[in-house]
């Protein structure tokens, strides 16, 4: 059965440590190959067999068949080749496969995933425990060598052994095995020992059938790097960071690029409360946002502060040449400063696919052309590629290869297209993308674990769930929500008490843990909306039908019943699966016209005007506690059903209803977090939102006090009141800002698992409840599955199961979790903007917006209606060719956070009118162009629109060019606020 | 978590086994004269010497007058594990260990055949890589048989653990050990099938608990028939004037 030999192998680290291991080889390990004759035929199975036995011989190098066996580097560098069908038969000796799991787990991820499909014939050859391959290191020998050797001995053994096998073949057309690898020794070494090797720039040129390979092929340099020229300092080693950071002369933490100065990022390193700022183009040495870098800190008296003004590269490619930047180091001695530093090295790159468009090179005939991503935190790419005319409408991904020091940009090479710019499903896709959202088709595997239809409710299952069929349940909703994840119930008791019952889909009695379907719907986390789509956790059938609470038919559902007083004091909380049919499905304004209609007497109509007074009371008692109400500008598109282009934007209303049926889900929330956590003190999966450091609110406190009100932001309660008592007479918007604001200065809300944090942390500090977990929601957030079975299981109504309870396994969940949540929230506005796009195609408005900030060079306006933020600036350009005689003068007052320009000065939070509009100049980059409308100042302000202007001449001519891509406003505590999105309510 | 890799795509383990395979076990009967019975035993690189003196008359306080003290003393040498660590004899976890390697044996010795005497068994572990109980109580049965005790049946031991988080791991080794889950250590009588001693080193989920024990006693299952083995050749080798071989046989 086993060949047993025993090799040791010797490790060292630390101080010096021998580590002796066995390591068996074996003599079942079979070829993989099709037309293999002399493996051991017990061993095989069909499924093990997967290289075929006629490859076909595309390349014009070789005249026979052939197998590929890739090595390490080939892996690595050319991953984006191996992603295409035209590479198959491959033979992956589990010496490369362990080595590129070594050294990129991304890329391990991603070549794992190719390997795994089916199409693509690839065999994985555990050379490593096969007892004709295994290689012994020699002494002196480095381990790459060791593996080279390793290599190039498997593939000898590959093909001799198939030769074995083809015998009666003539020699021509045999199957022959042919080592794929850059490293040009290794391929003289291997043909002095009579093995084919290859480049992989001469096999993919020599595929004659996909000459679109090429560009696709990663341009790996590997001259040494001169310092002549050079535009960057070198990058430390990773052997000085690391003597560096244990000296503490150097730190290390995570790059941050500014959105708004591509000339400026930030560091987080642990232990320092700022982050350290990084300016310039020399400090920021190449450092793409995401990186993890080594820093050095600059002396205190070299420290500098953000630079107030918002700058981009707007450039076309000037060539490699860095231009002045006097203007954004100029240190303002007065302003706080911050730490400052400058990147040393790079410790690890977090580069991934870039969408985005391509800028065609002027000059016509060249391939290389510049890559501007949509992301504008990353910077321009230099890629090379003959299909220029063709991709330049189009929507391409790029991946970074790396970044010379002689150079302005990094290099790159193109990956794929998605599709024609401009329109509506490539600009979802790129947002999908560009937020690894998952959004494939449902696999067959998956739909496989849906229930059969027509679907039908067994006796068995009445007797096991409670049934409250006869009771008034009824769900409140937006217009037009398909999936209802909650019901409401309100019923007198004779007791005089009130049974107040939340009923949500009992999702998790349709996905079983360990299916496909509940791991497909863990990896997306969370339904994504968009504007006009809607990306669903879980399949259709189960979102908007068998799970979705409708009204009139029968559904199982989870219910959190309590027993109250009329205080909403509780006195009894109970908890069962049941069957519930709901009474009605109503919208937020149905349900506000039942109770404000006196006429109705009805058992539901009874039911929502308790629910609404107990409702009150609950937010009273919270608002009493220290809950914050923050803002955030919320809008919704009414999208044309038939070209799905939004036709009307309007801001989202709040009623009483959409905060009644919010107060109950944080009660079941609050009421379901306590209860697990008791039941279950080590796994329990809560959600918490850690206390915001102090340095976080600097700029509300800052902004707060420029208008003579003080925010005193040393606890929630007192946040609450101060900004309660903010409130300016003549402008009513003002409090509203200012809640805007504080959203940004709060952390983000994270899924954690109880026993891996201190209790006191499990603080909610928006809610300012001290325990909080999701229930209410499971159809769009897969939190809730999982609290819903730790709740089934702590009442007996399901079972556990291991990975319920394991908490590591748990923690990585809550990772991805959060990780998904974030993006989809980034989708999610995204998308907003991108539709904010499309509405004002062809359209001009004037719109009242305020002043959100002041920079040294620009306003930053918020236009309300849209929920849309936009910059004007106000100063020239650097040159001053552009320069107007007789345009207006702006002063940055730095104290007060102010512009002046003759007599009218800009404050944060003034009244302005904008005009919006887009320019389509540039049919690859449109922008949303603000401009000041009121107060009009000569030469600067545009007209009102009766006296339109050409908006491309308007901004030759002057120089108040005003351009923002529109981006929507950070907000964090997302239980608060109610999440924008179509079709779906307003509720946590 | 390491806890990912410990079986690969291609269903083998770090050290190239496949998940349901023992590590390599050879032994030897009778490696020292001073005692009357003694073994030594490597299962991979778990290297144990096992040396029993007994059946002697029991000091007269200990002396029960109706069946036989099993007195365990298990140790480990200073050179075991890979950093050298001073061990001094009666630390807690060799107590620990004696007391479970006491429970074991005398399940299996006929205890009421020696009533008012004692049996010393002396277990020093020279390598430790993995399944540390195990590998001795194989060595001490070896080391019984070999001082000529009356047994019930053989007692084996064999540890299992999971990978990937369902994927059951028979005989595991310290790399396992460390970066896996929980480990169960299992002794049986195979023969009779019986559960002598059952051990955990963490908790784990009940739903895996058939598997992983399943693999635990198939391994003790295997083992058996590897000690027989060994102990019918002893016997062929020591006998082989009386042409004992072909009575053993």
């Amino acid at each position: 059965m086993l060949t047993e030999r025993v090799f040791m192998r010797k490790t060292k680290r630390g101080n010096i440590l021998k580590i002796v291991r066995e390591h068996y080889l074996r003599d079942d390990i079979i070829c993989g190959s099709a037309i293999c004759k002399h493996c051991p035929v017990s061993m095989q199975n069909d499924d093990d067999i997967v290289l075929v036995a006629n490859p076909s011989a595309e390349s014009s190098l070789f005249k026979f068949p052939i197998y590929l066996v890739p090595d390490t580097n080939v892996i690595l560098d050319q991953i984006d080749i191996f992603e295409e069908d035209a590479i198959c038969n491959m033979i992956i000796l589990s010496t490369v496969q362990e080595e590129v799991k070594h050294r990129s787990s991304a890329v391990y991820k991603k070549f794992r995933d190719i390997v795994g499909r089916s199409p693509r014939h690839c065999y994985v050859f555990v050379n490593e425990h096969h007892k004709d391959t295994y290689v012994e290191r020699k002494p002196g020998e480095t381990a790459n060598d060791r593996n080279d050797r390793a290599i190039r001995t498997a593939t000898k053994w590959y093909d001799e052994h198939l030769q074995q096998s083809q015998l009666n073949i003539p020699k021509a057309k045999r199957i022959r095995v042919v080592l794929l690898t850059n490293d040009a020794k290794n391929r003289e070494i291997a043909q002095n020992e009579g093995i084919l090797a290859i480049s992989v720039d001469e096999y993919v040129k020599s595929l004659t059938e996909h000459p679109l390979l090429q560009d696709k092929l990663k341009h790996k340099t590997y001259e040494v790097e001169s310092s002549k020229n050079a535009l960057f300092p070198p990058h430390l080693s990773p052997a000085e960071i690391h003597e560096g950071i244990k000296s503490g002369a150097l730190l290390q933490g995570s790059f941050m690029a500014s959105r708004e100065n591509y000339l400026e990022g930030s560091v987080n390193v642990e232990g320092i409360e700022k982050f350290v700022l990084i300016q310039g183009r020399e400090s920021l040495n190449r450092a793409v946002d995401g990186d993890v870098v080594a820093i050095r800190l600059l002396p205190e008296d070299q420290w500098s502060a953000p630079s107030e003004i918002i700058l981009q590269d707007e450039e076309n490619d000037p060539g490699d040449v860095l231009e002045e930047e006097t203007e954004i180091l100029a240190v303002k001695a007065e302003v706080e400063k911050t730490p400052t530093g400058v990147i040393v090295g790079i410790i690890r790159r977090k580069w991934r696919q870039y969408c985005g468009i391509l800028q065609i090179n002027q000059v016509s005939g060249s391939t290389r052309h510049i890559f501007v991503p949509a992301e504008r935190k990353i910077p321009k790419v230099r890629i090379e590629t003959r299909q220029a005319e063709h991709l330049k409408m189009q929507r391409i991904v790029v991946a970074i290869d790396n970044w010379p020091r002689h150079s302005r940009y990094p290099n790159g090479h193109f990956v794929r297209a998605l599709g024609p710019l401009g329109d509506k499903d490539t600009e979802n896709e790129v947002l999908l993308l560009e937020h690894d959202v998952p959004h494939s088709k449902w696999s067959e595997e998956v739909l496989s674990c849906l229930p059969k239809l027509p679907w039908i409710i067994t006796n068995e299952d009445y007797e096991r769930r409670k049934d409250l069929r006869d009771i008034f349940i009824c769900s409140v909703d937006p217009p037009g929500c398909t999936d209802i994840d909650d019901a409401l119930h309100c019923r007198e008791l004779p007791n005089g008490r009130l049974e107040v019952g939340v009923h949500i889909a009992d999702v998790s009695h349709f996905i079983r843990p360990g299916t496909a379907l509940d791991k497909e719907a863990s990896l997306r986390a969370t339904t994504v909306y968009l504007v006009d789509k809607r990306i669903d956790m879980v399949p259709e059938l189960l979102s908007s039908n068998l799970c979705s609470l409708l009204g009139g038919v029968e559904r199982f559902a989870f219910s959190c019943v309590w027993e109250m007083d009329h205080n909403a004091n509780i006195l009894e909380t109970r908890y069962h699966k049941s069957v519930i049919k709901s009474k009605s499905a109503m919208t937020y304004e149905q349900a506000q016209l039942i109770i404000d209609d006196p006429t109705q007497n009805h058992e539901i109509a009874k039911s929502l005007r308790h629910l609404n007074r107990l409702a009150k009371i609950l937010k009273k008692k919270r608002i009493e506690n220290g809950a914050l109400i923050l803002a955030s500008p919320e809008i919704r598109f009414q999208v044309d059903s038939e070209t799905h282009d939004p036709i009307e934007v309007e801001a989202k209303k709040m009623r009483e209803t959409n905060s009644m049926v919010e107060e109950f889900m944080l009660l079941a929330n609050v009421s379901v977090a306590e209860h697990i956590e008791r039941e279950f003190p080590e796994c329990a999966m809560l959600r918490r939102h850690p206390n915001p450091p102090q340095t976080n609110f600097e700029p509300l406190i800052k902004a707060g006090e420029n208008q003579g009100f003080e925010i005193k932001t040393d606890c929630g309660k007192n946040l609450a009141l101060s900004l309660d008592a903010a409130i300016k007479e003549d402008n009513p918007y003002f409090n509203t800002m200012l809640r805007i604001l504080a959203t940004r200065c709060m952390m983000q809300a994270v899924y954690f698992i109880s026993g891996t944090v201190q209790n006191e942390e499990y603080f909610h500090y928006g809610l300012a409840a001290p325990i909080y977990t999701h229930f209410t929601s499971p159809i769009r957030r897969y939190a809730d599955i999982i609290v819903h079975r730790l709740l089934a299981a702590s009442i007996g109504a399901d079972s556990t199961y291991a990975e319920l309870l394991d908490k590591h396994r748990n923690s990585e969940l809550c990772n991805n979790l959060n990780y998904r949540n974030r993006m989809a929230q980034y989708a999610g506005r995204a998308s907003v903007a991108l539709n904010t796009h499309l509405f004002f195609r062809g359209k001009t408005q004037e719109e009242e917006g305020y002043v959100l900030f002041v920079r040294k060079n620009a306003l930053q306006i918020l236009v309300p209606k849209f929920g849309l933020e936009g910059t004007i600036y106000l100063n020239i350009p650097k040159d001053n060719s552009r320069h107007k005689p007789g345009a207006p003068v702006f002063v940055f007052n730095k104290d007060e956070h102010t512009q002046q320009c003759g007599n009218i000065i800009f404050h944060s939070f003034d009244p302005v009118v904008v005009r919006l509009s887009l320019d389509s100049t540039n049919v690859q980059r449109e922008k949303l162009v603000f401009e000041l409308v009121k107060p009009y100042i000569e030469g600067f302000s545009v007209e009102p629109m009766e006296l339109s202007v050409d908006d491309n001449d308007d901004q030759k001519a002057s120089d108040k060019v005003s351009e923002s891509t529109p981006k929507r406003p950070i907000g964090n505590a997302d239980e608060n606020k109610p999440k924008k999105k179509k079709n779906k309510k307003t509720k946590k | 978590m390491a806890n990912q890799d410990l079986l690969s795509d291609q269903g083998l383990r770090l050290d190239g086994r496949r998940a349901h395979e023992l590590r390599r076990i050879r032994c030897k009967l009778g490696v020292f004269s001073q005692p009357d019975g003694s073994a030594y035993l490597e299962q991979g690189n778990t290297k144990v010497l096992a040396a029993v003196y007994g059946p002697h008359q029991a000091p007269g306080k200990k002396s029960n007058h109706s069946e036989v003290i099993v007195n365990c003393q298990y140790s480990m040498a200073v050179f075991s594990t890979g950093e050298r660590k001073n061990r001094p004899r009666g630390d807690r976890k060799s107590q620990e260990m004696t007391i479970h390697l006491q429970q074991t044996l005398r399940a299996a010795i006929k205890t009421e055949l020696y009533p008012r005497s004692q049996i010393d068994v002396f277990i020093e572990v020279l390598q430790a890589d993995g399944g540390n109980y195990c590998a001795s109580v194989n060595a001490a049965t070896l080391a019984l048989i070999d001082a000529g005790i009356c047994l019930k049946e053989y007692v084996c031991a064999c540890t299992a653990s999971l990978a990937n988080g369902n994927v059951p791991l028979m005989d595991v080794s310290h790399l396992e050990e460390v970066s896996g889950g929980a480990t169960l250590s299992v002794a049986s009588l195979p023969s009779s099938n019986k559960i002598a001693f059952m051990e955990m080193s963490q908790r784990f989920h009940l739903d895996h608990l058939p598997k992983v024990l399943d693999h635990a006693l198939q391994g003790c299952q295997q083992i058996m028939s590897i000690l027989d083995k060994a102990v019918r050749e002893h016997l062929a080798l020591v006998g082989s004037a009386s042409d004992w071989g072909n009575i053993a046989k």
